[in-house]
């Protein structure tokens, strides 16, 4: 820590909305020039989360800091420190590309020396250059996504928060943005970012994942993919993939089963004892399997196998 | 402070300029309003559709029908057979039949009653009332010329004595009574009313809407600044609007504007405020334009009709009469109206310009209140 506060800190965090647990007691540190993936599904507390730490949303219970600085508390002091990039790319479509910009390097403060420069930087950066004065409402999704960006960090935040940023945009900007996102942490600013989808949250140093408003795992994208995992996967190439699915999901030894492509993904407790196994369960049931291996999980295996693996034991608790 | 106010006031307006609802809002109600309350609207009722049979056809009773075709408030048409008279008032081609029966003459020269029958078509009850006091005031003065001259012929000697009440009219403040006069002046309360209602609202649920309120929020912009940032524009238009219209009212329509633009402006700008608040309020409880623009009616339609702007508020209920009391609009078209044709002042319009206060205070602080609240 190097006598130096963490970028973000969030203690025993609840948030209820009525009868409704959005945030149900979760705690987490994210590091300077970090980027910190908040992953979960869709209704998982994570734009919640988000917007408690940006100020927008009073905390039930528990504790968040930002910068140092108790959000509940001095909400106001936090914000001269933070972007913040919702979902919907919230700019004004009415509004001319340079408008937006002058407009949001108002709101922050920027002085008039400073904002000329950092408006040129983030036109540079959005890949504006020349389209300053259209529409932003005729922008393409990427282009306003990145816009959207550059009037969030146009006052230099060290810590940024961006709420599903690359939700609808083609694959090449989703990349660009990632290199963008990149770039600002090497310059030392923390990037905070929830995201579902999983190729993205390789690209984190640091991964909290998050399911019904509790923690299920953190980490490095790598110890989760290590540690996570309860047993082994394997990877099932067969016919019938449909039929086969409901078959494996009732079958014994078989922990999980999900469906991954054209292929089966299976959590087994032992790979060793469940190849055969399930070669000859499949084979009795008459589906025959072009191939079966071991593999290592990606993401989206530990966060299938983490969230389900949970739905099921509430089930059965219930 | 003062730098971000100015660069939510310059992108509030370019939102006005450039949004096509805000536009129409800011350019057609005034156009619309001005020139049908100005030429259309009239309380008068003139030229209305009279179908007259006449079967006595005599000198006496032509006289009468030549006396309604004289007047201003009668178009006639002489019918052959009263069985035309449903189908005419079916087709709204006369509001009124008058028959005159054979014998007429006769009966009024034997010193009996002659009956003049009325057939009215009530469904507007109003014109229908009109109408029959107009028929009344020309049969009375048919009436009293002819016993004038009876009595003339028959006792020359009593005639010229007989004692007479004659009505001298002074109508003060507006002598032509010109509806025009009435209406204009009113109107600018409509209208600012409309105007800076609609728009306060549709200028924050749109950024709710669209979910750039939450990216303003972020900023360090003051709840003061952002609120100041969504009321001082329409603040500003709404005078505007007063402005233009009065001018309207001034170089086109000829109304007087006897009073002081002082005490209008005065008037103005608490009626404004009022209305800056019940937009704000709108805001809080509606969380797209649709929904403001539903609430927002259901506000201003009311509003208009109880507020004297058209039917006077002394004909209603007693209990709906009292409820006027909590309406601004009440109060600013007794402002304008005085205003502009009786020269009011300060000395006479306080206890209007008080209430305005009064309403604006509660309104302002009651919506900037819930509209916080609504940012968390």
């Amino acid at each position: 820590m190097n006598g130096q506060p963490q970028a973000v800190v969030v203690q025993d965090l609840v948030k209820r909305f009525g009868d409704f647990t959005a945030v149900d007691n979760i705690s987490f540190e994210a590091s300077r020039g970090e980027i910190f993936g908040f992953l979960g599904p869709n209704g998982a507390g994570k734009s919640t989360t988000i917007r408690i730490l940006c100020g927008l949303l009073h905390p039930t219970s528990g504790k968040a800091l930002v910068a140092g600085v108790d959000v509940a508390r001095e909400p106001e002091r936090v914000r001269q420190n933070i972007g913040y990039m919702s979902q919907k790319f919230s700019l004004y479509n009415d509004l001319k590309v340079i408008e937006n910009l002058r407009f949001f390097a108002g709101m922050y403060g920027v002085n008039q020396a400073d904002a000329a420069e950092r408006i040129a930087w983030a036109v540079d950066m959005a890949g504006l250059t020349g389209r300053e004065h259209l529409l932003t409402g005729t922008l393409a999704a990427g282009w306003k996504q990145r816009l959207a960006l550059g009037c969030a960090v146009l006052h230099r935040p060290p810590i940024v928060f961006l709420d599903e940023p690359t939700s609808g945009v083609d694959p090449i900007s989703r990349r660009l943005f990632w290199e963008l996102i990149h770039r600002m942490a090497d310059e030392g600013v923390t990037v905070f970012v929830t995201t579902h989808y999983m190729d993205e949250a390789e690209y984190c140093n640091r991964l909290v994942l998050i399911d019904r408003g509790r923690i299920v795992a953190s980490g490095s994208p790598l110890e989760l993919k290590l540690k996570s995992m309860e047993g082994d996967l394997l990877l099932v190439e067969c016919d019938q993939v449909g039929k086969a699915l409901e078959l494996l999901q009732e079958a014994p030894g078989v922990t999980d089963a999900a469906i991954f492509g054209h292929a089966l993904h299976l959590v087994v407790p032992d790979a060793e004892r469940a190849i055969p196994e399930v070669k000859s369960y499949l084979g009795e049931r008459r589906i025959a399997v072009s191939r079966i291996e071991r593999i290592r999980p990606t993401l989206e295996d530990v966060f299938v196998s983490l969230t389900s693996l949970k739905g099921r034991r509430e089930k059965e608790q219930a | 402070m003062l730098g971000r106010l100015r660069q939510m006031l310059i992108k509030e307006f370019l939102h006005v300029i450039r949004d096509k609802r805000a536009r129409f809002f800011l350019f057609a109600p005034p156009v619309i309003q001005t020139l049908v309350f100005g030429y259309a609207a009239t309380l008068e009722i003139k030229h209305v559709p009279v179908a007259i049979v006449d079967y006595d056809n005599s000198q006496v009773s032509r006289d009468l029908v030549s006396r309604f075709q004289a007047s201003r408030y009668f178009e006639v048409r002489r019918l052959s057979d009263r069985r035309e008279i449903p189908e005419l008032i079916d087709r709204d081609e006369a509001t009124m039949a008058l028959q005159i029966n054979s014998g007429f003459a006769r009966d009024l020269g034997k010193g009996e009653t002659a009956h003049l029958q009325v057939v009215v078509d009530a469904s507007n009850s109003n014109t229908a009332l009109v109408g029959l006091g107009y028929v009344n005031q020309v049969a009375q003065g048919f009436a009293r010329e002819y016993r004038l001259k009876t009595l003339a012929r028959q006792a020359p000697a009593l005639a010229g004595g007989l004692p007479e009440i004659v009505v001298e009219r002074r109508p003060w403040y507006n002598p032509d009574m010109s509806s025009q006069w009435f209406f204009v002046p009113g109107v600018i309360g409509n209208l600012v009313l409309v105007i800076v209602v609609t728009l306060t609202a549709f200028a924050v649920v749109r950024e709710r809407e669209i979910g750039t309120l939450e990216q303003i929020m972020v900023t360090p912009i003051r709840r003061v600044e952002f609120i100041l940032g969504k009321t001082i524009p329409f603040f500003l238009i709404g005078l505007l609007d007063t402005a233009l219209i009065s001018a309207a009212g001034t170089l086109w329509f000829h109304v007087p504007l006897n009073g002081s633009f002082l005490v209008l402006g005065a008037g103005t700008v608490f009626f404004i405020l009022c209305m800056l608040g019940v937009g704000l309020f709108i805001s809080t409880v509606s969380a797209t334009q649709q929904q403001a623009m539903v609430t927002s009616f259901f506000f201003i339609m009311p509003a208009v009709i109880f507020s004297g702007f058209g039917s006077p508020i002394s004909s209603m209920p007693d209990i709906l009469q009292r409820l006027t009391y909590l309406n601004p609009l009440r109060y600013y078209e007794v402002v304008l109206r005085s205003v502009y044709l009786k020269g009011g002042g300060f000395d006479l319009l306080w206890p209007q310009m008080a209430a305005m206060a009064a309403i604006a205070l509660i309104m302002l602080t009651v919506s900037v209140l819930r509209f916080q609240k609504s940012l968390e």
